[in-house]
């Protein structure tokens, strides 16, 4: 296969608020080009996670390349880059737009201009990229274009006029998306003649061709047998099969500059392939790596455990294949008393959190057991030493602490005027402070400072129940404030449950502190010694339940001579055991403390 | 020389009993004789087996051992008097039920050496006694505790309690009339669901529900506390005597000492050549004929226990005595000391509680309050 002339080539992400329309377009575009057969054809089509078609959200970025015969007369390639909308996976976002040269900004006509419309322009603004703004859903009885567009205009500050007006539903002037890609994108830059360099965007792990990774190439080539090079870590390894999508992967002869595709090379190391890494020819590699991406940074964290302890080998394996396709999720090993050997994972978000446990347990068929998310705090200690608190349990002494410093975010809320009330109370309840507000049209925007940690919990249902599903919102983290933060441990029999400590301001201390006990109470089963539940900041209790012993338990029942079978009831109360966690002189299952956890989600 | 104790089984009844999963069959017909014969010859083989030693109890339990004829009861009786050396105040107990059938037969079965009568009434209200799915009326059962006590020296009772819906002050009332009746010991039961009855399966589907552990512990207290007014001690966690009424034969169990167990389902447990030697005979009943004829014995399984085993044993039946346990006496039995048997922190915090203590004479027992929880309690104390 010769190049495709760099004229001809459009590399495209298509970017939105969440549920604008964004993967309805890629089917649009893929029908219209004739890329998928009517068979093969299906709503989402590139929303291929079983978790993705079951919630109807994008969690993976996608790549698709269309062959487009344009009005001109000439074919052109375009790779087409499905990202998705929602805050958790704006690490997918950020990549695919490093990849392209282009962006088409979704908005649903119906509804304008949401919180993630704004970041994920302002991305791609950041990333250069020229930006066709597209109105979706223009089939709506509700659907304003004219407003809206004012509103991209007035919002975002880009002109809007020639906005692309459609609907992916019916398909209605898909033909206009495609040519506006053709005309007002800007085709690639690259030298065939250079040494090879190309972008490693993402990468995940197949039964059958082991690591594939995906690579949008800047100059150069790179084809079956060449021997390229990592070039952050020297690792290197010979190509064995290089293709495109459609969206199957279709072995090809080489992949050009400009082109974007696929490689696979008997990686068995999963920490060989870092995205953002530059991949370049081992005998004439480049002097200088690609601009890579800036590293994710995890906002919550949580410890996750399998259910079986025995299950630990399996899920070191499953954590390390999550994160070669999901290079936003972070792990590190630890121990709990209360629940043995785990990891400590970090997220984007709680969505996140929740979409890697459940692709965790679906994938690699673990049952896991998270512990409650805890945000990253920054402490300083008396001698001045400072560090990062990624696990509450962590914590030392408060007598040694002299600042502990918690994260806070800018928070962007649009919300129809007639919510905004419950949404601005709500702000407030969780210490937020108010950075602007106003008006676009009848939508509010608010923008908040607000404490991460008073967010991560239910801040996003809360929000949207106020506001009967009409409010969105988008966040960036925005540096550290110091505040009065206090650590809950939580002690039964005396001693702490390392896996139920967590991190509060000292005003929610009392509240959270009587929940998680009164819920433990609830949970443990009575034993032979009463069982004090005690919530404590440092040596101090701030609340407290007791668990009596239990008041009968004994065989009434005579068996004669029968002592066989009382021994063996014994025997089998004493295996049982096994499964407990030690609190002094009391056992408790750890299945309760699974279930206090399991209700804190 | 350790005295033995004899459990002769009688495996027919003449309904299953819904709560019941003792070894007990329903048989159209039962030969008489052969059953005799086979269970003197089972007898013969085991005391062949011990040697001569002195006999302190035989036990005839069921099943329901009254509906065997009184002769069979006889002659086993007289085998074992002179298998053995009988001690002066030889205990013989038979377990009976209170059916009027049954109860025409006390006289010969005292007749054949009986002693002691321990008589099933379960309850003396119509209502639970349906409910209990047994054979006789509450009219007949104070009828067979009346003969029963006019014709044995000795006279002990069951009775079950704790049943779905049973107030406190019902209960008490009952026991109230049950200890009238001068019975110098009582069997007091708490209603157990067990696996496999027909309880179990209603149970399962809600038919009816038992009292709540703090109900059952209120409903105990209460029971004690009645037969404590009659001069009636909770010797065990659910046997009240007289002092010097206890049952010697079931004393035996709980202070983990010899025994022989004959017929279907018996179990057996004798230190021989300083091993503890664990048997079992065969519960099906023709089987178990069938075995005796084949080679003149029931065991299906003869273990020698482990030391561990053997403390483990005798802890949990002893610590169900409120005399408790004597340290010496367990390692003798079991080969470990007690302070191998058990979790020594363990012991110092159920001390610490108060569910156990040391007591004058350097036993080891449990308290009222340990031993409401023995369950609970052995498999954290035991190692
Ligand atoms: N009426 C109408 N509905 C549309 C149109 N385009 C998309 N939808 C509907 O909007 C919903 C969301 O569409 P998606 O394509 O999954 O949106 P998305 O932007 O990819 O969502 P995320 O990837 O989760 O951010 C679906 O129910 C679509 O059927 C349109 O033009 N008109
Ligand atoms: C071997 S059984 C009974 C002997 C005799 N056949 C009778 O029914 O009276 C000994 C005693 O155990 C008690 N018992 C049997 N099953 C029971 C259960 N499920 N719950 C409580 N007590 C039970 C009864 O009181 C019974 O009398
Ligand atoms: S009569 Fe006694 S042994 Fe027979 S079934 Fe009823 S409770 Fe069980
Ligand atoms: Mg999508």
């Amino acid at each position: 296969m010769p190049d495709t002339p760099l004229a001809r080539i459009r590399n495209f992400s298509i970017i939105a608020h969440i549920d604008h329309g964004k993967s309805t377009l890629a089917d649009r575009l893929i029908q219209a080009t004739g890329t998928v057969t009517a068979r093969e054809m299906k709503e989402q089509l590139l929303d291929n996670m079983e978790l993705e078609r079951e919630r109807g959200i994008t969690i993976k970025a996608q790549t698709v390349r269309l062959a487009y015969k344009a009005k001109d007369g000439e074919t052109y390639i375009l790779n087409l880059m499905d990202t998705p909308g929602h805050v958790d996976f704006a690490y997918e976002v950020s990549r695919s737009l490093a990849a392209c040269e282009g962006s088409l900004l979704v908005v649903d006509a119906s509804q304008g201009v949401e919180a993630q419309t704004l970041a994920n322009v302002y991305q791609a603004i950041d990333a250069n990229h020229e930006i066709v703004p597209v109105l979706n859903k223009i089939d709506l009885p509700a659907a304003e274009p004219e407003r809206v567009k004012q509103q991209i205009e007035d919002v975002i500050g880009i002109d809007a006029s020639d906005a692309v007006e459609i609907s992916a539903k019916t398909g209605l002037n898909i033909e206009g998306v495609l040519e506006a890609i053709v005309t007002r994108l800007p085709p690639p830059t690259g030298d065939a003649a250079k040494t090879t360099t190309a972008l490693l965007v993402d990468s995940w792990y197949d039964a059958y061709l082991g690591v594939v990774v995906l690579v949008r190439v800047r100059d150069g080539h790179l084809r079956k047998g060449q021997r390229i090079r990592m070039m952050s870590n020297g690792a290197v390894h010979t190509i064995e099969q290089v293709g495109v999508f459609t969206p199957k992967m279709i072995a090809a002869e080489s992949l050009g500059p400009g082109e974007m595709g696929y490689v696979t090379a008997a990686i068995k190391t999963v920490a060989d392939t870092n995205v953002g890494d530059t991949i370049t020819d081992d005998r004439n590699p480049a002097a200088e790596a690609l601009p890579g991406f800036k590293p994710s940074i995890p906002v919550v964290w949580c410890g996750l455990y399998p259910v079986d302890a025995d299950d630990f080998e399996k899920l070191r394996e499953s954590v390390g294949k999550l994160r070669l396709n999901d290079s936003s999720f972070h792990y590190e090993m630890e121990t709990s008393a209360a629940l043995g050997l785990g990891y400590r994972c970090g997220f984007l978000g709680l969505l996140h959190l929740e979409i890697v446990q459940e692709r965790l347990s679906r994938e690699f068929d673990l049952d896991l057991i998270a512990t409650a998310p805890s945000v990253v705090y920054k402490l300083k200690r008396t001698n001045g030493e400072e560090f990062d608190l990624h696990n509450p349990a962590d914590m030392p002494d408060p007598s040694v602490i002299a600042e502990i410093q918690e994260p806070w975010i800018k928070a962007t809320i649009m919300v129809p005027d007639e919510y905004l009330g419950p949404v601005l109370t709500l702000c407030n309840e969780r210490r937020g402070r108010q950075v602007e507000l106003t008006y676009v049209g009848t939508r509010a925007m608010a923008v908040y400072r607000l404490p991460l940690n008073e967010v991560v919990f239910d801040f996003y249902d809360r929000l949207k129940s106020l506001s009967r599903g009409y409010a969105s919102f988008d966040y960036q983290v925005d540096g550290y404030e110091a505040g009065d933060l206090v650590k809950i441990s939580i002690l039964v029999n005396a001693e702490p449950v390392d896996a139920l400590s967590f991190m509060a301001h000292r005003s929610q201390a009392d509240r959270r502190g009587r929940q998680i006990c009164e819920r433990l109470k609830e949970l443990i089963p009575r034993q032979l010694f009463k069982i004090p539940i005690q919530a404590a900041i440092g040596g101090r209790v701030i609340a407290r339940e007791t668990i009596s012993a239990m008041s009968k338990d004994v065989t009434a029942k005579c068996y004669g001579g029968d002592i066989s079978r009382k021994r063996k009831l014994l025997d089998k109360q004493k295996e049982g055991k096994k499964r407990m966690r030690q609190f002094g002189k009391v056992e408790i299952p750890q299945s309760a403390f699974i279930a206090a956890l399991k209700m804190d989600a | 020389m350790e005295p033995l104790a004899l459990y002769i089984h009688w495996p027919f009844c003449l309904r299953k009993c819904p709560y019941c999963d003792f070894n007990s069959h329903v048989r159209e017909r039962i030969d008489q004789a052969t059953w005799r014969d086979a269970l003197r010859r089972e007898l013969a083989h085991e005391a062949g087996r011990v040697g001569r030693r002195p006999l302190a109890s035989i036990f005839f339990g069921g099943g329901t051992p009254s509906l065997m004829e009184p002769a069979t009861a006889a002659a086993l009786i007289e085998d074992a008097r002179h298998l053995f050396d009988p001690l002066p105040d030889l205990e013989i107990t038979l377990e009976a039920n209170p059916t009027s059938v049954e109860a025409g037969r006390l006289a010969e079965i005292r007749a054949a050496g009986v002693n002691r009568l321990s008589l099933g009434v379960q309850a003396l209200d119509g209502e639970a006694l349906r409910f209990l799915g047994r054979e006789h009326s509450a009219a007949e059962a104070m009828a067979a505790l009346e003969t029963g006590r006019r014709i044995f020296p000795r006279l002990s009772f069951d009775l079950i309690y704790a049943r779905p819906g049973q107030p406190e002050a019902a209960w008490r009332d009952e026991l109230r009339r049950a200890l009238a009746l001068a019975a110098d010991h009582l069997s007091l039961y708490q209603l157990t669901i067990e696996p496999g009855t027909r309880f179990a399966t209603e149970y399962a589907r809600g038919a009816f529900a038992l009292p709540e552990p703090d109900e059952a512990a209120r409903l105990y207290w209460a029971t004690v506390e009645e037969a404590g007014r009659f001069g009636l001690a909770p010797y065990e966690v659910s046997n009240y005597a007289q002092p010097g009424a206890e049952s010697r034969h079931n004393l035996a169990y709980w202070r983990y000492g010899d025994y022989l167990g004959i017929g279907p389902g018996a179990h057996q447990r004798l230190l021989l050549g300083g091993e503890m030697l664990a048997a079992r005979r065969h519960r099906a009943p023709e089987e178990w004929l069938a075995r005796i004829a084949r080679q003149g014995h029931g065991t299906v399984e003869e273990e020698a226990l482990v030391p561990t085993d053997r403390a483990r044993e005798a802890l949990l039946m002893g610590l169900r005595l409120a005399e408790g346990i004597d340290p010496a006496r367990i390692a003798a039995r079991s080969g470990l000391t007690l302070a191998e048997a058990v979790d020594p922190a363990m012991l110092l915090a159920c001390i610490e509680e108060g569910y156990l203590e040391w007591t004058e004479t350097g036993r080891l027992r449990a308290t009222d309050e340990g031993r409401m929880r023995l369950d609970a309690m052995l498999p954290v104390l035991l190692r």
